[in-house]
């Protein structure tokens, strides 16, 4: 196939819309399994993607506080879609996933780590805000002293296609969050879409093979000029505003304070916001075993800190009320989080927001609690 | 912002994955409770542990419990695990026989700081099975004797009955251990004191500047104890307790174990009380 040959790390190049189908292929030809937004349930979803057709283009999310509506616009965009309920840690630390296996050996037990068959994925269109999550989870499951082999397996193999935002939806706030909506590190390639054509950043040697055999031209000035004006325009279409310079103190000095209590009225301790959340980490194990008892299956489930058992021991739950495990999530996201990796545990993505049932904004009520004084 | 970079973890072998460990004893310690002795069948897996630190014991099909190593640390091819009967996995270990094979990884957790210890005088304040995590720092202050000043036991039980290894009570004082054991509500054969144990710092005369408090209870105790010990111009810094919480994984994944900005798993079980202040006692937190 004629071609260009391929970018160097950290060019930036210009090519046709439709010579992305051409990069997807390259990679599923590599191996890898194409993961990215395809419209389904009257939403946008994360799955298995073959042609560039099946993004969800000329669609918008408009999405408010308990509020997710996918909308049709005249724009053929492959991207303007602001983040779904899904995120990509479905893939990475998945819904439920297999720890181990063990099996009666006479009077013993043999403990068998479960394999992970998966193939590699490529991400397709991550946002900054989503990658700034994965990296959070990073941070609790490879960079700490022990390390989770089976998060780390997938997620070493993973190829990043990154999108820089062209739109916002009024509940994104990563500018608060210093996540985007322009994206800075951590991709293989990095995609700014323009109205004919996509500028694309190479992130990666791996990013840089992706693009062989296809036809890009260097991106000129005027290209650069006006991908930057993509993001640019985005930050300015951001709202929603929320101050961190406070966190997390005020949150621990306010654990007591009586707002907790108007919280606690309206939150159904669904456990949506945790579960469509990026960075929500928390799970429980679950023992499964065949109707002999000779052979069990341990597997690792997303728990989440709105369930009445997360706390349970014996003699009792720590966080029985809707108040307490409220507050239990909030400061955790926003405050305790900080001191326990280093940087907030909040992205800014505004899913929570959305996914709430009766529409709590976690943004409004940090203000609330803020303006409501000291106790 | 961050860099989105990958590091390589430390630790690759799964450390979700436990080993298989055969039960050599079962001793009975009160109504419900009594202490199982676990050897690893595998003769290269790993030993060593240090007092306060637990381990994660499971039964395929019911499911794993963080439980505290109870035996003395110098002797770490066997470990004792003192277990009351209360949910569906102890009672499950409850029903084993000796001989029969449980699941074991560990040891896990921030272990009491026994060093610290050394030169001073150290007040050990346990309520119910609350013993069992201190039972070993008490083991290695008997092997160790000189190495401390004056080392005191304040141990409360709700009744005579409830009380663990009373069997080795004269042992520890023969070892030169001050031993105050107290009952919430007694029967007519007891005939030692009776009374929540905090109440027993009145009898105890200590010298604030070289007194050491570890203490492992119900966080009500704990309270209590904490605000003695301070009454009497112990610092926090000198004051360690031993904490609970729910926990699936004992290594910072689950998430249940947490306090505030600490894991219990991690930094914890044990913990400078002045470490963890703000959050400690705190109503439903």
């Amino acid at each position: 196939m004629a071609g260009s040959p391929t970018p160097r790390v950290s060019a930036t190049v210009i090519f046709p819309k439709p010579t992305l189908q051409q990069v997807l292929d390259n990679l599923r030809a590599s191996g890898f399994r194409l993961i990215g937004p395809t419209v389904r349930d009257g939403s946008v979803i994360l799955g298995t993607l073959e042609k560039i057709s099946e993004l969800p283009i000329g669609r918008l999310l408009d999405q408010k506080a308990g509020n997710s509506r996918l909308l049709p616009t005249h724009s053929a965009d492959y991207f303007a879609c602001t983040v779904g309920p899904d995120s990509w840690k479905r893939y990475l630390f998945p819904a439920r996933s297999d720890l181990l296996t063990a099996r009666r050996n006479g009077d013993g037990w043999i403990f068998t780590p479960a394999s992970d068959d998966s193939p590699p994925f490529a991400f397709i269109g991550v946002k900054s805000c989503d990658l700034h999550a994965i990296a959070l989870q990073d941070e609790v499951f490879v960079n700490g002293t022990i390390g989770d082999p089976h998060y780390a397996h997938r997620r070493q193999r993973v190829f990043m296609l990154a999108v820089n935002c062209s739109t916002a939806a009024s509940t994104c706030f990563c500018t608060s969050m210093s996540t985007g909506p322009h994206v800075r590190s951590g991709f293989d390639l990095a995609l700014t879409e323009l109205p004919d054509s996509f500028v694309m950043e190479i992130g990666s040697e791996a990013g840089s093979n992706a693009l062989a055999g296809i036809d890009w031209q260097p991106a000129s000035a005027f290209d650069l000029g006006r991908a930057a004006q993509v993001t640019q325009r985005t930050e300015r279409l951001i709202q929603r505003q929320v101050t961190t310079s406070d966190l997390p103190q005020l949150l621990y000095e306010r654990i007591d304070h009586p707002y907790w209590d108007t919280i606690a009225e309206r939150c159904l301790s669904c456990a949506n916001c945790t579960l469509v959340c990026p960075t929500c980490f928390c799970s429980t194990v679950e023992d499964h075993s065949d109707l002999n008892g000779n052979r069990t299956t341990r597997t690792r489930v997303w728990d989440s800190c709105f369930i009445l058992d997360f706390s349970h021991v014996h003699g009792g739950n720590s966080r029985p009320t809707i108040k307490s495990r409220f507050r239990q999530w909030m400061t955790h996201k926003l405050g305790a989080w900080i001191d326990q990796f280093g940087r907030s545990g909040c992205v800014g993505c505004g899913r929570c927001i959305a996914w709430c049932p009766v529409g709590i904004d976690i943004t409004e009520e940090l203000n609330r609690l803020r303006t409501a004084g000291a106790r | 912002m961050s860099q989105v970079t990958m590091v390589e973890p430390v630790t690759m072998m799964d450390p979700m994955l436990p080993r298989p460990a055969v039960v050599r004893a079962i001793r009975p310690e009160a109504y419900g409770i009594s202490t199982f002795s676990l050897e690893y069948t595998d003769p290269d897996a790993p030993l060593g542990f240090a007092a306060g630190q637990f381990n994660m014991i499971c039964l395929p099909g019911f499911g794993e419990v963080a439980i505290s190593i109870c035996s003395d640390p110098g002797t770490p091819r066997v470990m004792e695990h003192t277990i009351r009967y209360a949910g569906s996995v102890t009672r499950a270990i409850g029903r084993l026989k000796i001989g029969d094979v449980v699941g074991l990884r560990g040891p896990y957790g921030n272990p009491w700081p026994m060093q610290l210890a050394e030169g001073k005088d150290l007040m050990i304040v346990a309520g119910g099975i609350g013993l069992a995590p201190l039972r070993p720092v008490i083991l290695e202050t008997l092997h160790h004797r000189d190495r401390f000043g004056r080392v005191l036991v304040l141990y409360g039980g709700r009744t005579p009955q409830d009380l663990l290894y009373t069997g080795e009570f004269e042992n520890w004082q023969d070892g030169g251990i001050e031993m105050f054991v107290s009952v919430d509500r007694a029967d007519e054969t007891w005939k030692g004191q009776v009374g929540v144990i905090p109440m027993a710092f009145y009898r105890t005369r200590l010298d604030h500047r070289r007194t050491l408090v570890f203490s492992c209870g119900p966080e009500i105790m704990l309270r209590f104890v904490i605000y003695e010990a301070m009454a009497r111009r112990i610092p926090k810094e000198a004051i360690y307790v031993s904490m609970e919480r729910n926990m699936k994984c004992a290594i910072g994944f689950c998430g249940h174990c947490q306090l505030g900005p600490v894991f219990i798993c991690k930094q914890g079980p044990v913990f400078r009380f002045s470490a963890i202040e703000p959050f400690f006692g705190r109503e439903e937190f």
